[in-house]
């Protein structure tokens, strides 16, 4: 990895959503950004992502993508390394759900890094990567391990982060990579 | 702020490498990398534990692994289950066997977010590569939660069994 230097801070108070509309450019070959204590409003939800090409009047951008998870229960009922098929999309322009299953209860919270490959690029398509730990819902670790990208030639130039259901509290850090 | 340095362990035969210092609010995210990392004992498992005041706390974790052996008899991908915790307060293996050739040894990098927080459970993740005992590549990713609201402040990397070698690198992010 290379020196990543500090971008922007938004944090997140019973927020709905959290887009970040500036310094996304061509400065940086990479992007990447923190997530730390995360926690949402509603039980059970995703933590999710989408991108714009138009400084954010629409995050809308085609993607295609992979989602696997480990998890493993508390209570060592159960545990499993398996392909979610209803957290991947194949050309979809929704948000692209980078953990799931989140808990809400007090100290339940999610944690991870997205990084964001040549966003300013006019030639290529644009590769993101993530990896999550999440406190599930039911009382389990959650490691989600998300890939895809953006299948558009145009720009990327602001991401919006949101809950499936409801707000969330939180701070996303933004790093540019050099 | 960045991306500090702030402490490289350097460890010879040594029976842990203890970061007790400077981990605290300063940063979110604290990186820490492991190089060369040469156990003593042949097929022992490099592992972290945290302290919050004194080391075992509880973990919840998820671990699994791809392999490939030397040979080429056998490569495959799948949740290891002997590696990872429920609710337990021994150490995380963040490996499988590491090999104590002289040329063996295991590289990579654990993420620990936030670990100051007094109000959520502290996040990990790992992603770790070693020549396995019996001449495998086996690529191993962690993750899980310090089951706790108290302040994570010290972290320890040692082996199952055994001294090791190595340097790790703890870096600041935030």
């Amino acid at each position: 990895m290379g020196i990543p230097t500090l971008i922007s801070t938004s944090t997140a108070s019973n927020s709905s959503s959290v887009d970040i509309t500036s310094g996304i450019d061509s400065t940086y070959d990479e992007y990447m950004f923190v997530f730390t204590d995360i926690g949402p409003a509603t039980d059970d939800a995703s933590f999710r992502f989408q991108c714009s090409i138009d400084s954010g009047s629409n995050y809308n951008v085609t993607t295609t993508s992979t989602f696997f998870k480990a998890e493993h229960n508390e209570d060592d009922s159960a545990s499993e390394l398996a392909y979610e098929s209803g957290n991947d999309q194949a050309q979809g322009t929704s948000y692209q759900d980078l953990a799931s299953g989140v808990g809400n209860g007090s100290d339940e919270s999610l944690a991870g890094v997205l990084h964001l490959f040549s966003p300013a690029s006019t030639t290529y398509v644009k590769h993101y990567y993530s990896t999550f730990s999440t406190y599930n819902s039911v009382n389990r670790e959650r490691a989600a391990y998300v890939a895809g990208y953006f299948n558009n030639t145009n720009d990327i130039d602001a991401i919006s982060f949101k809950m499936s259901s409801g707000n969330f509290d939180g701070v996303i850090q933004m790093y540019g990579i050099s | 702020m960045a991306m500090d340095l702030i402490t490289t362990n350097t460890s010879s035969n040594a029976a842990s490498s203890d970061f007790t210092s400077s981990i605290d609010s300063t940063y979110k995210l604290y990186i820490f990398k492991f190089y060369d990392v040469n156990p003593a004992t042949d097929s022992t498992n490099f592992q972290m534990e945290g302290s919050t005041g004194s080391f075992g706390v509880t973990k919840t974790t998820t671990a699994f692994s791809a392999y490939h052996y030397e040979s080429d008899s056998g490569a495959s991908l799948g949740y290891e289950a002997g590696h990872d915790l429920a609710q337990s307060t021994s150490p995380q293996p963040l490996s499988g066997s590491v090999g104590n050739g002289a040329d063996e040894c295991a590289a990579g990098e654990l993420y620990l977010f936030n670990p100051s927080s007094t109000t959520y459970v502290k996040h990990f993740y790992s992603k770790l590569n070693l020549y396995g005992a019996d001449n495998h590549s086996g690529n191993w990713l962690i993750a899980g939660y310090f089951n706790t609201t108290s302040a994570v402040s010290a972290v320890r990397f040692s082996m199952s069994s055994g001294n090791f070698d190595g340097t790790i690198k703890m870096y600041g992010v935030g």
